[in-house]
């Protein structure tokens, strides 16, 4: 039922968007379509935008599920990828390609869970509710990224504000020269595995599941719920640093200050869209991955370029909040408090 | 004194929009759109002061659009009981979403500046600056000292009660999203008709979600927060002193990191032990 009703939100929210900036509704549903599916060179690009979408929404899952408000995960995912470009500019040409990638994603996850940890301290041990604390902290993460590719990290002196592209080797393995599709997606799919499995199959998961769901219970059955707290927002951060750093040795191979494609603040709507589930976040994940790759399509035909996407994404959870049976009572008394 | 002035006017959107948040959060609602919120005022004042050469209608839009969001918000988070974050995320991101594919298409894919005409300004003073320290001692008195300010704060505190006595707690909250979302348009449209006289995508840059530092920060007090509200002001203007001086001292990139790290130092030090509404961000249900 639950399913159902974001099935059929999610089909209104894209025809109610495409009528409301009067597209036509037929042609770009085709376009979208062969955008998204068309060819290899479409399917491809679904999944390799899926990617940091999945590693994201999965943190997003996380946190929440904690009753974490994490609305940080954008600058979770720049930190991320910063780390792991301090980490590739200081060992690059004295570690071998194989062995600096895996340092780079392991950087990328340290850098993300170390932002996000410090959110979620401070909302334990300063009272500051990290739904105000990780917003505030994206913008800064926006900077420092800057900061770093004008300085520290920069290629050269007087060149472009970027960090030096990585060697071929450096890079996540390609399955295909022509294609954007890259390790990452499996990268994604067994994160996907790995935090189910988490969630579901073990002790720590279940704590974080009822310390989101009742802090009341939580605390009866003496679950120290601030550690749970944190701890859960520093797994949220590791994956959202792990997009930013799959993001970087992936696809793009260096930093600018354009690297941030908002992947992080769509985590939110995809973690929401699939139920803060990981499966539900592996469908929608590929639902919104499709729907970059087919507006990239779309926008070269008309002017519906990607931030229809953003408000795709916004009627799709208004209307999943609409059709859905009445929400839980939420939990940012304790967060506001 | 020209100093003075300028700090002035930089403060005014966040003042505003923290004041409205401040009396939404009092009533009990939580409202994370406030950014989105505050996009929408100023691209749509934007438009109808370009389009019509009234920068006083565009103002009197950007209050409407903030009107109708808030409208749009209050039936999801007061008749379907939804979680006022989730909504509020959806609030941002729909914003975010319409005024850049709109304003892609209104004004070219290039983002070019548009030139608005702006509020007529006298020795550097406007009405809107005028008015917000006004606005600020109204809704604290208000709040404070009126039969619909101590209800409006019961909802926030103890809905039930409300309820018991025989007032909606659901008209009041309505009440204080709908002032509050004025004034969050109002405060989106100044940036636009205001200050700069222009748009650009995402312009409000985190705004909205510095005044949702500042209303903890200002401890749910209308002057408090507006009080807090100058001080970013204060920032804002230092940033463009010391860019404009170009001193090596400090990056240019922490200058523009400064007001987000200075709302979080202020939650920092001033966050803990203080107490909001202690129904916020609760919905009522009647059945429980």
């Amino acid at each position: 039922m639950r399913s159902l009703a974001t099935v059929v939100a999610l089909g209104l929210a894209l025809v109610l968007t495409l009528l409301m900036f009067g597209l036509p509704v037929a042609d770009s549903l085709r376009l979208l379509g062969e955008g998204a599916f068309g060819d290899k060179f479409g399917i491809s690009r679904t999944l390799a935008k899926a990617t940091p979408l999945l590693l994201t929404g999965l943190g997003m899952v996380i946190a929440w599920r904690a009753g974490m408000y994490n609305i940080g995960g954008e600058g979770q995912l720049i930190v991320g990828a910063v780390g792991g470009a301090a980490v590739a500019a200081a060992l690059m040409g004295k570690v071998v390609g194989p062995v600096l990638n895996p340092l780079i994603l392991a950087a990328a996850m340290a850098a993300g869970a170390l932002w996000s940890g410090f959110a979620g301290w401070l909302q334990v041990a300063r009272g500051v509710p990290a739904v105000i604390s990780t917003i505030l902290l994206n913008f800064v993460a926006i900077q420092l990224l800057a900061w770093s590719v004008q300085g520290p990290l920069r290629r050269s002196e007087g060149g472009l504000p970027q960090t030096a592209p990585l060697p071929a080797d450096t890079m996540l393995l390609k399955f295909d020269r022509q294609l954007d599709l890259h390790f990452g997606i499996v990268i994604a799919v067994i994160a996907v595995l790995l935090v189910t499995a988490f969630l579901y199959g073990t002790r720590s998961g279940f704590r974080l599941r009822l310390v989101g769901a009742s802090s009341t219970a939580a605390r009866a059955n003496r679950i120290p719920s601030e550690r749970v707290a944190i701890g859960s927002m520093m797994l949220s951060g590791a994956l959202c640093g792990l997009a930013g750093g799959v993001e970087y040795t992936g696809i793009t191979g260096m930093l600018g200050t354009g690297f941030p494609q908002g992947w992080g603040f769509l985590a939110i709507p995809v973690a929401l869209l699939g139920g803060l589930h990981p499966l539900g976040v592996l469908l929608s994940g590929l639902y919104f991955g499709a729907l970059f790759a087919g507006s990239e399509n779309l926008a070269r035909f008309s002017t519906g370029g990607t931030t229809l996407i953003y408000v795709i994404q916004a009627a799709a959870v208004l209307a999943v909040v609409a059709l859905a049976p009445r929400a839980k009572p939420a939990k940012v008394k304790e967060a506001a408090a | 004194m020209n100093d003075v002035i300028q700090i002035w006017q930089f403060a005014i959107p966040i003042a505003l929009a923290a004041v409205g948040e401040v009396i939404s959060q009092r009533s009990g609602v939580l409202n994370i759109g406030l950014e989105g919120t505050m996009l929408g005022g100023a691209f749509v004042a934007a438009y109808v002061g370009l389009t019509t050469g009234q920068p006083w209608l565009g103002l009197a839009a950007g209050i409407g659009v903030g009107i109708i969001t808030s409208l749009l918000q209050a039936w999801f988070v007061l008749v379907r009981s939804a979680d006022q974050v989730v909504v509020g995320t959806a609030i941002n991101l729909l914003a975010l979403g319409v005024t850049g594919t709109l304003f892609r298409r209104a004004f070219g894919e290039s983002g070019q500046l548009l030139s608005v005409p702006t509020i007529p300004k006298f020795d550097g003073l406007d009405a809107v600056m005028l008015a917000t320290p006004i606005i600020a001692v109204l809704a604290a008195a208000s709040l404070r000292q009126t039969g619909w300010g101590l209800l409006t704060r019961a909802s926030g505190e103890y809905p039930t009660a409300v309820e018991a006595e025989g007032f909606s707690v659901r008209r009041l909250r309505l009440g204080a999203m709908t002032l509050g979302g004025a004034l969050a348009g109002a405060a989106g449209a100044y940036l636009s008709v205001g200050i700069v006289g222009s748009f650009a995508e995402n312009m409000t840059q985190g705004r909205g979600f510095v005044a949702i530092a500042l209303v903890t920060f200002g401890r749910w007090h209308p002057i408090a927060a507006v009080g807090a509200g100058f001080l970013m002001g204060g920032l804002e203007w230092l940033q463009f002193k010391l860019q404009a001086q170009g001193s090596g001292l400090i990056p240019f990139q922490l200058l523009l990191a400064l007001p987000y790290l200075a709302a979080l130092a202020v939650l920092v030090v001033g966050a803990k032990g203080t107490r909001g509404p202690a129904a916020l961000g609760q919905p009522l249900r009647r059945d429980a």
